[in-house]
């Protein structure tokens, strides 16, 4: 169903993350080679990347230092189980982050604890552990740069990035 | 990397020509006690040094100039402008007219000469007086070396004066790593850079290519460690501050390593792994080997460092169900909590002296750098502000360096400093934003 340019587009999307100024704008504005989003496929196909970054939803959120799964996240979360179980093309890299209220050692360790409470959760639903990877980022890539909770809670992230390759 | 090619050959006692020392009973002896809950500027006069040969002219008044700001930059020292003189100094070696300097309330006299050798050579002497003891404070020094490092000179003068008033060793003369930052919040670039600790002669040691965190000096100041994410996962090295050269200190491809502190021997490297969601300390001898753990519960430990004898750690760990502080034998054990106040701790940095830790307060939205005795006793706040972080200690362990993070979209990361008693918050000038500071030791 995956287009093969599609496909090497994911590969260049994939290969640009290190450099990328936000690694989890997915052919955002932010991505080295200026992906565009288009060449996802349609948020209303149910198998392209579009659905999963946008229709599913690629990420969930967190409250303060927690990193518990609320029933919003688990549902989002069975969705990208169920996407990752279709598309066994696919692996995934989850980045964990926080807010910057928190020292930066501290929250290095939380962004880990939630991308790790992400990956065993899609693990939980039959998604193999070997295309799961995790990456923490502590507060080093807010999304959201005011000062308040609104901001807050959207940096208090776990974000499932799709990757070409069926995993290690 | 520029390397400063400093030989400070230094220090010859200079010979007491010409000094008649009436031995006066003197009032009270010119000291500073750091620890005095309140202390008077002492007001010091600082007359140009001496330009001995024509070279020398230009370095002369800039020396004056970085001594007399150092000194007055400590809060403990009002410096006494040149017009109120009564005396002019026009020879290093003429008697002090120590009448004259009474006159303006001087309690400290420093005078001082700079010459250019015919090998192009720098050389700085100074000698310090006690005024109202009608006597010299400690002999007369010189130090020797590159035009170059003038700066160190005038640093070397500074850190003499200020520990020979104070009784503490000094810290003008050291250097700090830190991570310089630049661009808005959400597309923020990481460099390492190392200044002089009063924000000069900046080098940066990374390029900004990937997001690095937190380095850490080694105690002789030759090597430091960082965290990196270049291979996509962050992973710890070290590296030699002269060639640049370095290496991955821990790595796997399955976890993330970060926070490491040197041993006080610089031999071994302790550190936090983050696996599976939980994240323990381990230790590794640098020179080889497999890395040793230290803690083993599903909680959070991080942040650990060094007593200097070597024999215990300090570390943040959730434990309790929030970040706080604990003690632990290296050689194992069971760690102590330290730290009861209100709200969470973290970065715990033990003093070089042995008697203090420095840390990291968040409560009630607001941040503090602090300090407690070892036992978590006689804890003190020493900052408030929206965003306090990360303190390391300078080398005589009795003034702080930390960042501060201003609010909102605008944000900016900034390098300060302030004494363990609270007092003397100031900004470090950098030309980029500054933070993760590590306070190097005090140069040779």
């Amino acid at each position: 169903m995956t287009h093969p340019l599609i496909k090497a587009l994911l590969i260049v999307a994939a290969l640009g993350l290190s450099a990328c100024a936000n690694p989890d704008r997915f052919g955002g504005a932010g991505g080295a080679g200026g992906i565009d989003t288009g060449g996802l496929g349609s948020p209303s196909d149910p198998r392209s990347v579009a659905y999963f970054n946008q229709t599913i939803g690629d990420r969930v959120l967190f409250a303060v230092d927690q990193s518990t799964l609320s029933p919003e996240a688990q549902q989002i979360l069975t969705q990208q189980a169920a996407w990752l179980s279709q598309s066994t093309e696919y692996s995934a890299l989850i980045e964990g982050h926080a807010d910057e209220q928190g020292t930066r050692e501290y929250n290095l360790a939380l962004g880990e604890r939630r991308a790790n409470a992400v990956r065993e959760f899609l693990i939980s639903q039959g998604v193999a552990g070997t295309r799961l990877r995790t990456i923490s980022y502590g507060k080093e890539r807010p999304i959201e740069i005011c000062s308040d909770e609104s901001c807050y809670s959207r940096n208090r992230r776990a974000v499932t990035v799709l990757t070409a390759g069926a995993g290690v | 990397m520029k390397r400063l090619p400093t030989t400070l050959a230094a220090v010859l006692a200079l010979a007491f020509a010409g000094f008649a020392l009436p031995q006066q009973a003197a009032a009270e002896p010119l000291r500073i006690i750091l620890t005095d809950p309140v202390i008077e500027p002492v007001p010091i006069a600082i007359p140009s040094l001496l330009a001995e040969t024509p070279e020398a002219a230009r370095f002369a008044e800039e020396i004056t100039r970085l001594i007399a700001a150092d000194l007055v930059g400590t809060g403990l020292f009002r410096e006494i402008g040149p017009e109120a003189f009564i005396s002019r100094v026009t020879s290093f070696d003429s008697p002090v007219q120590y009448a004259d300097w009474k006159a303006i309330n001087a309690q400290a006299l420093i005078t001082g000469a700079v010459a250019v050798g015919g090998d192009g050579r720098l050389s700085v002497k100074f000698r310090l007086f006690d005024i109202f003891s009608d006597a010299p404070l400690g002999e007369g020094l010189q130090f020797g070396g590159t035009t170059e490092s003038w700066r160190r000179m005038a640093h070397k003068v500074a850190d003499a004066v200020y520990s020979r008033i104070t009784g503490e060793g000094g810290y003008f003369d050291s250097r700090v790593v830190y991570v310089a930052e630049t661009g808005p919040k959400d597309a923020r670039q990481k460099r390492i850079a190392i200044m002089d600790q009063d924000g000069a002669n900046v080098q940066y040691l990374t390029d900004s290519a990937s997001i690095v965190l937190a380095p850490r000096f080694s105690p002789d100041g030759a090597r430091m460690l960082y965290t990196s994410y270049e291979t996509g996962n962050p992973s710890i090295y070290l590296m030699d501050i002269a060639s640049l050269q370095r290496r991955q200190v821990a790595s796997d491809l399955t976890s993330m390593t970060f926070s490491p502190r040197f041993s006080p021997d610089g031999a071994r490297v302790v550190y936090s792994i983050s696996q599976g969601g939980n994240t323990d300390l381990w230790m590794q001898d640098l020179a080889g080997g497999l890395p040793v753990r230290l803690t083993n519960a599903p909680s959070i430990e991080t942040a650990p460092s060094f007593s200097p004898d070597g024999s215990q750690l300090v570390f943040e760990s959730d434990r309790s169900g929030n970040q706080q502080l604990y003690v632990m034998p290296v050689s194992g054990g069971e760690p102590r909590r330290i730290s009861f106040g209100p709200g969470r701790y973290g970065t715990p940095v033990w003093s070089p002296r042995g008697d203090y830790i420095a840390f990291t307060n968040q409560n009630q939205g607001r941040f503090h750098i602090g300090v407690m005795r070892t036992d978590g006793s006689e804890e003190r706040l020493l900052t408030a502000s929206f965003l306090d972080e990360g303190p390391t200690w300078a080398p005589n362990g009795r003034v702080l360096m930390f960042n501060r993070e201003t609010s909102g979209a605008g944000g900016e990361a900034a390098l300060y400093s302030v004494d363990i008693s609270g007092r003397n918050l100031r900004r470090i000038p950098t030309e980029t934003g500054g933070s993760d500071p590590s306070w190097g030791p005090l140069l040779p």
